[in-house]
C-alpha cells in the first residue's frame, strides 16, 4: 500500500496520483477534495480526513474506507464495489447507484438512495448504521436500503418523505416506525423471518466492518417497505 | 349499463375509392392502429376511424392509391376563443381525468423567427465565391477555446487545447433515447453520423452495446435518472452530456412506462424489464451552478479529462443569465433546446405554453457571453426546430457553433409527424418496440436517407457562404451583419442583434 499526503492538493492532482500508481492507496490529510476514485475500478482507498462531494462517483470496482466523515453525494451513479464510510455521511449517498455496497456506520443526510437501481446480477445495497435524513429512497427503483437506528439519540430513525415516488427494490428501517408518515404507493409491513433471511448477509458484512454483533442487531422489530407497483404513474395520462 | 356519450368525434376520415380498392388488404396488415378491416360477407374494407392518427402509412403502401386520410370536416360551432380542440381537450379530461400527454413539438402558430431573417448576398463591391470550384470549410470543433495563443520560446504555437468534438457540417442529431425510439432507428443514426463526420446522441437511455463501435460519432447523454450511465459508456462517446432541460418540456422529468421497457431496452438503461424509467425533473444533486460544476467535474474526473462535457439546457426566460452561469461551470459545450422541439411524450400544456423560441435564446445567449468576455469557454449548440439549411446558416450568424436536429431527421426516416410516439405504435417503426413495426425501418435505408439529407444540406450551406463571400463556416459564426429581419419589431430586432431588411 502507498500513502499519499493530500495536503495542499487540489482535486486533479490528487486523483492524477491516485490513479498513477497501481497498487492499494492510503490517503492521508485529505481535506475536502472532491470526486476521490471517481470511476474507479481495482483498487483499495484507505483515506484518513474528510473527503469532499462526490467520493467514489462512477466507483467500479473499488473499495473504499473512509476513516472519518463524508460529505455529499458518496457514490454517486456507482456501478459496483464497496464504501465503507466509519463517521456520518452527507446528503444523496448512493444516488442512482447501480450496485455494489456503501455501509456507513453514523448517520446520512438528506436523499440517501435516491434514485437506487437494480439491474441483473447488480443489486446495490445501502446501510446507515445510524439515523436517516429526510426523503429516503426518494424514487428508489431498486435495490436494499436498510436503517438500522444504532445511534443513540432520540431522533426518529427517518426524517419526513421516505418513499416518496419509491417503485421498486426494498427498504428495511429497524424500528416499529410508529408514527412515520409513508406515501399512499408503498405498503410497509412489519418484517418476517424470510425477510429479515434477506438481509442477514449484508448486515454480517455491516457487522464484521464496523465491529457489531450482527444476530444481537437483526434480533428486533424491522419494518419492511415494499412499492405496491412498478408503473406508479399509469393512469395518470390520455393522449392528445 | 348504457355507456355514457363520450362526446369525442374521429379526428379523420379515411376515403376509400372502391373503385381503386383491390381487397389487397395491405392498409390492414401496415395499420397497427386496428383501423382497416376486410368484411368478406359483403367483400368491402371498412375502416374504425377513431383509431385513425394520420400516419400516412396505408396511403403510402396502397398499391392503388385508393386512401386518403382526410380531416374530419364535421365542425363545432365556430368560436374564435373556444376553438374546436380546445373544447376536444376538455372532453379527453372529462372523459379519463388525464393529464393530455402528446408527441414531437409545439404545434401552434408562434412565431417562426427564422422565417422573419434573410439572408445577405454579395454583389458587386466584396465577391462571392463559387464552392463547387474553390475550397469551402464547413468542418468546426466544439469545446473550450484558449483565451490567448500561446507560443514556446522558438515561436512555435502551443497547440495543447481542452478537448473538442470535430464535425465535418455544424450540424449533429439531438438526443433521441433508445426506448423512445426503435433499435434501428438508433442504428440508422449512428451509422449515418459516422459516415457524415458528426455525432449523434444516445438521450438518456443508455448505450445499446452494439453501438459501442460507434462511439467516436457519439455523445453519451448523462440525465436525472443516470440509466445506463457507468464508466464504459461514459468513455465510449466523443462528448458527454449532462442533460438538465428539453425544450419540449422545460422543468419537467421524463417517463418512459414500463410497457416499453422490453428486454433489449432494459439491458441498455441498465433497469429491471417492465419498469417505468422515471426521470425526475430535477437532478436531486444540482441545486445552484456551483452543484452543476461538482457534476461537471465529476464526469471529468472520471475520463482524465479527455471528453467535452455538454449541459444542455431548455430555452427559458433569462436564458443568458442561466448560460452564463453554464459557462463558468467548467462545461466546454451548451446545448439549448428551443420550445418547439420534438419528444417522444410530453404533457401537452407544458409542450405548448412552456419555454421561448431558440432563435431569440441563441441571440440572447451570444450576447451575453461576448459582453462578459466568456464566449470562447464555451461551444454553442442549438435545436429546437432547425428544419432546413438556411435554419442551419442563420442559427450560426446569430452565434451558434452547430445545430442538433432530431425532427429533421425522424422525417428523413420516415417519420410523418403524426404526433403519437407516445402510443408506441409508430407504423413506420420509429418510436416503437413492437419488434414487428420496428423491422418495418431498414437501418441500411435509414443510413443512406439521413446522409442523403444532411449531403444535400452541406452543398446547400457552401452555396450560402459562398454567395456571402465566405469560404469557412467559423468566419460566419455570429456574424450577424449577414441577416435582417422582415416584420419583425423594435424589440425582436434589438434580441435578435439584427437590422430591419432594408437597412
Amino acid at each position: 500500500m502507498v500513502s499519499l499526503d493530500a495536503k495542499a492538493l487540489n482535486h486533479q492532482s490528487l486523483n492524477q496520483q491516485i490513479k498513477s500508481v497501481d497498487e492499494n492507496v492510503k490517503l492521508i490529510n485529505v481535506l475536502g477534495q472532491r470526486f476521490i476514485a471517481a470511476g474507479a475500478a481495482d483498487k483499495s482507498l484507505d483515506i484518513y480526513g474528510t473527503p469532499g462531494n462526490a467520493l467514489g462517483a462512477y466507483l467500479n470496482g473499488a473499495v473504499i474506507n473512509v476513516y472519518g466523515n463524508a460529505q455529499d453525494a458518496v457514490g454517486d451513479t456507482m456501478n459496483s464495489g464497496q464504501i465503507n464510510v466509519f463517521g456520518n455521511i452527507g446528503d444523496a449517498p448512493g444516488y442512482a447507484m447501480r450496485g455494489g455496497r456503501i455501509y456507513v456506520k453514523g448517520d446520512a443526510g438528506y436523499r440517501a438512495g435516491i434514485h437506487m437501481k437494480a439491474y441483473k446480477e447488480h443489486l446495490p445495497v445501502l446501510i446507515i448504521g445510524g439515523k436517516a435524513g429526510s426523503f429516503l429512497g426518494e424514487y428508489q427503483a431498486g435495490g436494499i436500503i436498510i436503517v438500522l437506528g444504532l445511534t443513540d439519540d432520540d431522533k426518529d430513525i427517518v426524517a419526513n418523505f421516505p418513499c416518496t415516488g419509491m417503485h421498486g427494490g426494498k427498504m428495511f428501517l429497524r424500528s416499529k416506525c410508529e408514527g412515520i408518515h409513508f406515501p399512499h404507493q408503498v405498503t410497509a409491513a412489519s418484517a418476517d423471518a424470510e425477510d429479515i433471511d434477506l438481509i442477514r448477509g449484508y448486515v454480517s458484512e455491516f457487522c464484521e466492518v464496523f465491529g457489531y454483533d450482527a444476530d444481537e442487531i437483526l434480533n428486533a422489530d424491522f419494518t419492511v417497505i415494499t412499492p405496491d407497483s412498478r408503473n406508479p404513474y399509469k393512469q395518470m395520462y390520455v393522449a392528445n | 349499463m348504457i355507456m355514457p356519450i363520450n362526446y369525442i368525434l374521429p379526428e379523420f376520415e379515411v376515403e376509400r375509392s372502391d373503385y381503386r380498392c383491390i381487397r389487397c388488404r395491405v392498409c390492414e396488415r401496415q395499420c397497427a392502429n386496428g383501423v382497416h378491416r376486410y368484411d368478406a360477407d359483403g367483400d368491402i374494407m371498412l375502416s374504425d376511424e377513431f383509431q385513425c392518427v394520420d400516419c400516412q402509412r396505408c396511403v403510402c403502401l396502397c398499391p392503388t392509391h385508393a386512401l386518403k386520410i382526410r380531416k374530419n370536416e364535421n365542425e363545432l360551432r365556430e368560436n374564435a376563443n373556444w376553438k374546436q380542440n380546445t373544447i376536444l381537450e376538455i372532453y379527453k379530461q372529462a372523459n379519463t381525468g388525464g393529464v393530455l400527454l402528446s408527441s414531437m413539438g409545439n404545434p401552434e402558430p408562434f412565431p417562426v423567427y427564422w422565417d422573419k431573417i434573410l439572408i445577405n448576398a454579395s454583389q458587386v463591391t466584396n465577391p462571392s465565391i463559387d464552392p463547387l470550384r474553390e475550397p469551402m470549410e464547413t468542418r468546426v470543433f466544439l469545446g473550450k477555446k484558449p483565451h490567448d495563443i500561446e507560443r514556446d520560446v522558438n515561436g512555435n504555437i502551443n497547440t495543447e487545447l481542452p478537448p473538442q468534438v470535430e464535425l465535418q457540417i455544424p450540424v449533429m442529431f439531438s438526443a433521441m433515447s433508445y426506448g423512445s425510439i426503435s433499435y434501428n432507428a438508433h442504428q440508422s443514426l449512428a451509422t449515418a453520423a459516422e459516415a457524415l463526420g458528426i455525432c449523434y446522441n444516445t438521450g438518456e437511455g443508455g448505450l445499446h452495446e452494439d453501438f459501442y463501435q460507434y462511439g467516436k460519432n457519439t455523445i453519451v447523454q448523462v440525465a436525472s435518472g443516470r440509466f445506463g450511465v457507468y464508466k464504459d459508456y461514459l468513455e465510449a462517446g466523443a462528448a458527454i452530456e449532462i442533460k438538465m432541460g428539453q425544450g419540449a418540456k422545460p422543468g419537467i422529468g421524463g417517463h418512459l412506462p414500463g410497457t416499453k421497457v422490453g428486454a433489449d431496452v432494459s439491458k441498455t438503461r441498465m433497469i429491471p424489464e417492465g419498469s417505468d424509467a422515471i426521470s425526475p425533473a430535477p437532478h436531486h444533486d444540482i441545486y445552484s451552478i456551483e452543484d452543476l460544476r461538482q457534476l461537471v467535474f465529476s464526469l471529468k474526473e472520471a475520463t482524465d479529462y479527455k471528453k467535452p462535457v455538454i449541459v444542455k439546457v431548455a430555452a427559458v426566460h433569462n436564458i443568458a443569465a442561466i448560460a452564463s452561469g453554464i459557462a463558468r461551470s467548467g462545461a466546454d459545450i451548451i446545448a439549448i433546446d428551443g420550445f418547439r422541439g420534438g419528444t417522444g411524450a410530453a404533457p401537452t400544456r407544458i409542450r405548448d405554453n412552456v419555454g421561448i423560441p431558440i432563435e431569440l435564446a441563441l441571440a440572447a445567449v451570444d450576447k451575453r457571453l461576448r459582453d462578459e468576455g466568456i464566449r470562447q469557454n464555451v461551444s454553442l449548440v442549438v435545436g429546437g426546430s432547425v428544419r432546413s439549411a438556411s435554419d442551419v446558416i442563420k442559427a450560426i450568424a446569430l452565434g451558434a457553433d452547430a445545430c442538433y436536429i432530431a425532427t429533421s431527421a425522424l422525417l428523413a426516416l420516415g417519420c410523418h409527424l403524426c404526433r403519437t410516439c407516445q402510443s408506441g405504435k409508430c407504423n413506420w417503426g420509429i418510436a416503437t418496440q413492437d419488434p414487428e413495426l420496428v423491422k418495418r425501418l431498414n437501418p441500411e435505408t435509414g443510413k443512406e436517407r439521413l446522409v442523403n439529407l444532411l449531403t444535400a444540406w452541406k452543398h446547400e450551406i457552401k452555396e450560402m457562404m459562398g454567395l456571402m463571400g465566405i469560404n469557412s463556416i467559423e468566419a460566419l459564426r455570429g456574424n450577424r451583419l449577414m441577416l435582417r429581419g422582415v416584420g419583425l419589431n423594435e424589440k425582436e430586432l434589438e434580441i435578435l442583434g439584427i437590422s430591419h431588411a432594408g437597412e
